[in-house]
């Protein structure tokens, strides 16, 4: 075991030190200086320029550039915002909260209907809900979501009127961030109207949001139960006089969830990529929402701070979901 | 599986009638899959619509007709005939900027896909044959690639060389391409194990006659269905762009950028939200179930 996760955490540097190079050549790809860049319109002159260049490390030669930016990375130097000055670091840390509660309800839609859609359907297999929900799942994979946000706003929000449009709560209240978690806090402050927004504001976004794993989960738990459902120690749990259902929940179910749970771990670098779009068009102050502003801004160490803590934690989930197969399938650690 | 006669006793049986072609084969076992057919059904039907958009389109995509903004469909109260799917907000028939849209999507889908299907087989066959450190340092580029969520990737790359319908081709592209190279080179491996690649080798053929001739046509049936399906990302996420403002910019009638356009007027004027998203919806769905019959009929060891 200890050798399955000293060679994959192994693997895990060369990667990362691909993705910090990648961040960092591609800001250089920008055209243009990055000092005049940073200065806009107004201009520089060419001795405080020069100055500048050599106090940021801008005449060094590029893999001595790249070994500083690796160093500072390393030291949890991402550099500073150009237009509010904050560091990237701490801008990230307060928008990213916010990301993954979003994130997290959307998941977790995606399991409380995907998983008994696909049990049902492997259940009752061959039947109208098993073709209806099938061509659900097919759908939901097709979908634009930005479009999808659009039409439940239609619907729900400006139709119905059930529903806020946009942001995480209503400017009626203030709550203190505590945990960063809308609703955590909203909890905790005691105020009820402010969860109850919170609340309203927040189950759209999951919900379109959701249907990306929703899709995937529907689908994988319908195979999955059709492999363990065909074992033999189904057949002889049948045999034994036990309820389908029971036979289904805490037999097969069981088994049949490594692989979803695995899929829907290697999913975060598709939700992270809904996310941007989910917090466009919901104007919900996440991570996505905030690169999104980087690029109007042209804020260039914003963008490629943010992206390389995005791919770093792609990378950190990736290890966690494949340490936690290794651990549940020992066959897989060779 | 069912359907499909067992191959070894047909022919021992059936030994004085012909084999049924390869293609006729492959269409038995696509068309078992409806959702396939349906699929292929509005491929072939967008690809009329497309190729031949002046003639469909009742207008010039960009053509304004100042009298009528924001006109409803035509089976809504005030509604013409002459603008089926109503008008946007300076006046262009909606119904003619779709079709010539479909166009678009179909070319940027066609250009992405090619780009991508060449460049990532070239590389994975490169790193299945030569090996070594050449191939370590493919994949782990691919590994790179594959960490950043690709609809992010995309946006930095359009950010950084400017946002435009081929830039943003591009990064499509280039966010692809992982997932050909894996592919081309896990088959190629497996091939390159088979006795009729060693047999090829000691009759004297040259590494690119082995590369090219006698491994990949035996690699191509994921490589088809992958591109099938990347087809469908690809007109997905270059629509995400053009939403986003970093893929076409308008006049434009791409369909994520008419998304985009329209974003002011949800309240008052649905059509100009609806018909777009519903026309990426529509494509992008009948590309996957084509790919998923694809995937049934050529490779049964990847079969649901």
């Amino acid at each position: 075991m200890l050798r399955f996760l000293l060679r994959r955490i192994g693997l895990v540097v060369p990667t990362f030190i691909g993705v910090t190079f990648l961040s960092f050549i591609l800001i250089h790809l920008v055209p243009g200086d990055p000092i005049e860049v940073r200065m806009g319109e107004h201009g520089i002159d060419p001795a405080r320029l020069a100055a500048l260049r050599h106090q940021l490390g801008l005449d060094l030669p590029l893999w001595r550039q790249f070994l500083d930016y690796e160093i500072g990375v390393l030291h949890g130097g991402l550099g500073q915002s150009v237009v509010t000055h904050e560091s990237v670091w701490r801008e990230f840390i307060t928008f990213f909260p916010a990301t993954l509660e979003l994130s997290f309800c959307a998941v977790a839609f995606g399991l409380l209907v995907g998983l008994p859609f696909g049990v049902i359907a492997a259940v009752k297999r061959g039947s109208a809900f098993d073709y209806g929900l099938m061509g659900v799942s097919v759908t939901g994979a097709s979908m634009p979501i930005f479009w999808w946000g659009l039409m439940m706003i239609l619907i729900f929000s400006v139709g119905l009127g059930w529903t806020p449009v946009s942001g995480r709560i209503s400017d009626m209240f203030y709550i203190e961030p505590w945990s960063g978690f809308m609703l955590v806090d909203c909890w905790f402050s005691g105020d009820e109207g402010a969860c109850v927004s919170a609340g309203s504001h927040l189950i759209l976004p999951a919900i379109v949001l959701g249907t990306i794993p929703l899709a995937t989960v529907a689908r994988m738990t319908r195979s999955a139960m059709l492999e363990v459902l065909g074992e033999d120690y189904i057949r002889t749990a049948r045999a034994k006089g036990l309820s389908i259902w029971r036979v289904v929940i805490v037999h097969a179910l069981r088994n049949a969830l490594i692989p979803v749970v695995t899929v829907v771990g290697l999913q975060v670098g598709s939700m992270l990529g809904g996310a941007i779009l989910t917090e466009t068009i919901f104007s919900w102050p996440g991570v996505g929402h905030w690169l999104i502003e980087s690029i109007q801004r042209r804020d260039y160490p914003v963008l490629q701070g943010g992206t390389l803590l995005v791919a770093s934690l792609v990378i950190v989930v990736n290890l966690v979901v494949d340490m936690t197969y290794g651990m549940l399938n020992p066959r897989i650690r060779r | 599986m069912s359907g499909a006669e067992n191959p070894s006793a047909a022919t021992a049986v059936n030994a004085a009638l012909p084999m049924p072609s390869a293609a006729r084969l492959f269409w038995r076992g696509f068309a078992e899959n409806r959702g396939a057919v349906i699929g292929l059904g509005v491929m072939v039907t967008l690809l009329v619509l497309a190729a031949g958009a002046e003639f469909f389109a009742p207008h010039a995509p960009i053509e304004q007709f100042r009298e009528y903004f924001l006109v409803p469909p035509v089976w809504e109260e005030g509604g013409s005939w002459s603008f089926p799917l109503g008008t946007d907000d300076v006046g262009r028939d909606v119904f003619s900027r779709l079709i010539f849209g479909a166009r678009l999507s179909l070319v940027i889908g066609f250009s992405v896909v090619t780009l991508s299907l060449t460049c990532g087989t070239a590389l994975g066959l490169t790193a299945a044959f030569v090996g070594g450190w050449v191939d370590s340092a493919i994949m782990r580029l691919m590994d790179v690639l594959l960490v950043f969520p690709s609809l992010l990737l995309a946006i930095v790359i359009v950010a950084i060389l400017g946002p435009g319908l081929f830039n943003a081709m591009l990064a499509v592209a280039i966010v692809a391409l992982p997932a050909y190279t894996r592919l081309s080179r896990a088959s190629a491996l497996a091939e390159l194990a088979r006795d009729y690649v060693t047999a090829t080798r000691c009759a004297g053929a040259g590494r690119l006659h082995l590369m090219f001739s006698t491994v990949l046509p035996n690699c191509l049936a994921p490589l088809i269905v992958q591109a099938s399906l990347g087809f469908s990302s690809a007109v997905l996420d270059a629509a995400a762009l053009g939403f986003l403002g970093l893929g076409a910019q308008p006049p434009t009638p791409e369909w994520g950028t008419m998304l985009a356009g329209a974003l002011q007027f949800y309240q008052r004027a649905w059509w100009v939200l609806t018909f777009p998203g519903l026309a990426i919806l529509i494509t992008v769905l009948a590309f996957n179930l084509f790919g998923d019959g694809l995937r049934d009929a050529l490779d049964p060891k990847l079969k649901r």
